[in-house]
């Protein structure tokens, strides 16, 4: 036999940049704001495939809403999602303090991703069911979950609704819609088609959403969870934050040669879109557009939110290692706060006066709370919940067995 | 002889591995560039290239699944759980494919493969991160599990695993990684720095599969343990002065039934302890077997000492992980008994 072939060799994608190189987002193609057209909330999803290699956004460069995904906000509630992407940067900002001083184990920030789970917020009803990822705690602020509750359990002190028993952020509200976070990757996504078709199959209205990240999308989860919203035409609404890395691993290792993360639907034959993560009003816009086609029962959409995640993983992470510190600055879509503001001082809704008076009001709003929840106790510190409390809960009847533990224990 | 961490000691082994042969192959997550989030194959991909260290996507399935099909063209991968918590999607891949390939195809396929995780807590991680799998793959036909409580013998072992012919679960204990740890969480860390265990050998010295290590010798009770747990058994003999021996099991599988054997025969008393759950534990295994070969021997019931059978909390970390105290308890009732 002839080897009438070269010989094969392995393809690793690469970043354009890592630490001591220039951050390049010249490849990265945005469309001007109002280019994407709003199709009916009914459309085939072949007729709008176009659109999961698009971006939908709504502000312009000048701080203008311009195109048919503007006008869904009056000046009052863009105010209020404004205050809620300030609340969310300045409680992430305390907690991520309070974890290098030693009051908690660990600590998850959104800097930059703000818009994302404040805007989306604003397009639920009551009564519908969020399965996020650790990186969606704008559901909870902007859903009007009390922060004292979040800091509690931050804290895994006695006030920590969840006893103690979970990692800090790692939330769970029924009431405000927000289920149970595990930590194991992709495997709430499938949860909320399963959530989804519940509500299909009782004759129910509500819908559901789902969250991962854009590394997370590789896990065989995320697939099935497509196929099932697919197949049964899931009233769910399917978010993938795409933050351009998963730990130090660029978004190609999980993406491959597939142009888009948004363009995974289309081998599911589900709608499929692009979004500007960092642009509050189109994040709004679309999860508002996807909701309601969830509602009236034309199926699944799965929404890319394309941001960039502007600070480390978590507090054990330190980017420097693996990509350029300029990086986040030469992000081409900007920071959601700044976005906003310019928006609302653009239309004569808001004033640098305004929105300095506002970030130091919210400030000591979220430093008063802190030292409510201090007051309580921090991790080692102060109130703790019962170790009694890792016994029970287990089952709902506690087992012959774990009770001699727990006696054994001497609780 | 060079002071090493366990994580610069595993990344010795891979760097030996790698460069005396091509076929080895290393990935994970984050394992590439950044060299893994623990960092213990930091400069690999610098060194032996991108095709032979690399990130790959977050799918625990696809990594098993992808290097089994690795290991059955001949190559020799030894890949990355971020996690031992994160293993599940690949049980699968590792329970019904690694672990039969050689049986069901009568040696036609082989899966000469390692996979390595992180296991056990210590480190406030909650529930995701601080998980103990082991009875999981113990429990397999086809599997060896090995856990390394040092970085002497986490190079050795890492070499032998690398070595062997079949797949090795390789459970790499957290806490450990940076220094040795008794248990005593209020105290001071301790570093690898002047521990004997610290002291690495150069080059391809291997610590064979299948031996466990005295660490300490004694004469009233034998504690068998592995990983972080040896130390809290050094540690609770120290404090409760009970002259007991440890054994540092090393490899639950093969066992080294001999060592065991031949202390308990000596002591006629045995205390267990691992920082898994209880319940269908490898303590549950080491019992049955220690009770089935040493019965005539034993002078007091068998006593398992073991982390809870509930989920690894967060807050109550040190209730939870069974501690000197624990296991001085442990050991003076079976004294009494
Ligand atoms: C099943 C599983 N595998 C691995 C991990 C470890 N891990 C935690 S976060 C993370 C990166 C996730 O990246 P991405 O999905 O992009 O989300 P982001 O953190 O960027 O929001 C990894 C690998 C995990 N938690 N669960
Ligand atoms: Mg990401």
């Amino acid at each position: 036999m002839s080897d009438d072939f070269p010989p094969l060799s392995l393809n690793v994608p690469e970043p354009g940049c890592r630490p001591g190189s220039t951050p390049d987002f010249s490849d990265f193609e945005i469309p001007r704001a109002g280019a994407v057209k709003r199709p009916p909330t009914d459309v085939d999803p072949d007729a709008i495939r176009d659109m999961a290699f698009s971006i939908v956004r709504v502000l312009n460069k000048d701080g203008e809403a311009v195109g048919d995904w503007a006008g869904a906000l009056s000046p009052e509630e863009l105010r209020e999602g404004l205050r809620h992407m300030l609340t969310l940067r300045a409680f992430d900002a305390r907690m991520l303090n309070a974890q290098r001083q030693g009051k908690t184990s660990f600590y998850m920030q959104h800097l930059g991703e703000e818009a994302v789970s404040c805007a989306f917020s604003r397009a639920l009803r009551p009564g519908d069911m969020n399965f996020p990822t650790y990186r969606q705690a704008g559901l909870l602020i902007a859903g009007g979950y009390p922060m004292l509750t979040m800091m509690n359990q931050i804290y895994s002190n006695a006030d920590d609704p969840l006893h103690g028993r979970q990692l800090p952020i790692m939330y769970s509200s029924k009431e405000h819609g927000f289920f149970s976070i595990s930590g194991n990757l992709g495997t709430q996504f499938v949860q909320s088609v399963g959530w989804a078709m519940a509500s299909a199959i009782s004759g129910d209205t509500k819908i559901a959403t789902g969250w991962i990240g854009d590394g997370s999308t590789a896990e065989s989860d995320f697939h099935s969870a497509m196929v099932f919203a697919s197949t049964y035409d899931a009233p769910v609404v399917l978010n993938i934050v795409n933050n351009q890395w998963a730990i130090s691993t660029f978004q190609g290792i999980a993406r491959g040669g597939v142009g888009t993360f948004a363009a995974r639907g289309h081998g599911f034959g589900i709608a499929s879109i692009r979004v500007d993560g960092n642009d509050y009003l189109a994040v709004h816009a679309v999860a508002k557009w996807a909701c309601e086609r969830a509602r009236q029962g034309h199926g699944p959409t799965l929404i890319e939110h394309v941001t960039y995640r502007a600070g480390g993983h978590s507090t054990s992470d330190d980017p420097s290692a693996y990509r350029s510190k300029r990086e986040a600055a030469a992000w081409p879509l900007g920071d959601p706060i700044e976005r906003l503001k310019k928006h609302l001082i653009t239309i004569g809704e808001w004033s640098e006066d305004r929105h300095k008076q506002a970030e130091a009001e919210i400030l000591d709003g979220v430093i008063a709370t802190q030292k409510q929840a201090e007051a309580v106790g921090t991790l080692g510190g102060g109130k703790a919940p019962s170790p009694r409390d890792m016994f029970e809960g287990v089952y709902e009847t506690m087992p012959p067995h774990l009770i001699r533990q727990r006696q054994e224990a001497g609780y | 002889m060079a002071s090493m961490t366990m994580i610069e000691a595993i990344r010795e082994a891979h760097d030996v591995a790698m460069a005396a042969d091509d076929r080895v192959v290393v990935f994970g997550e984050d394992v590439g560039f950044f060299g893994g989030v623990f960092r213990c194959t930091a400069g690999l991909q610098q060194k032996y290239g991108k095709s032979r260290c690399f990130d790959a996507p977050i799918n625990e399935s696809g990594i098993v699944g992808t290097a089994i099909g690795m290991a059955a063209y001949g190559l020799k991968p030894v890949i990355e759980i971020q996690f031992a918590d994160y293993v599940y999607p690949a049980y699968d891949q590792i329970v019904s494919e690694a672990a039969r390939l050689r049986h069901r195809s009568n040696a036609d396929f082989t899966c000469p493969l390692v996979i390595r995780m992180p296991t056990g807590g210590g480190i406030f991680g909650g529930q995701t991160h601080s998980q103990s799998p082991e009875a999981l793959f113990t429990h397999v036909s086809g599997l060896k599990v090995v856990v390394p409580s040092n970085p002497y013998d986490a190079k050795g072992l890492l070499l032998a695993a690398i070595e062997d012919p079949d797949p090795v679960i390789f459970l790499e204990p957290k806490r450990l990684y940076n220094g040795p740890f008794d248990g005593y969480h209020d105290r001071p860390v301790t570093s690898w720095k002047n521990h004997p265990k610290g002291e690495v050998p150069e080059g391809a010295e291997i610590v064979p599969l299948g031996k466990a290590s005295i660490t300490r010798e004694g004469a009233d009770v034998t504690v068998l343990a592995y990983g972080t747990m040896v130390y809290v058994a050094e540690a609770a003999a120290e404090a409760s002065g009970i002259d007991a021996e440890v054994i540092d099991l090393r490899t639950l599988l093969p066992l080294d039934l001999e060592t065991i054997q031949a202390s308990v025969e000596k002591t006629g008393r045995c205390v267990i302890v691992h920082e898994a759950t209880r319940t269908s534990g490898f303590g549950a295994e080491l019992m049955s077997l220690v009770q089935e070969s040493c019965f005539y021997h034993l002078e007091a019931p068998i006593i398992r000492v073991t982390g809870w059978d509930t989920p690894y909390p967060h807050a109550q970390e040190w209730e939870y992980f069974p501690g000197p105290a624990r296991v001085g308890e442990a050991l003076k009732k079976v004294m009494e008994g």
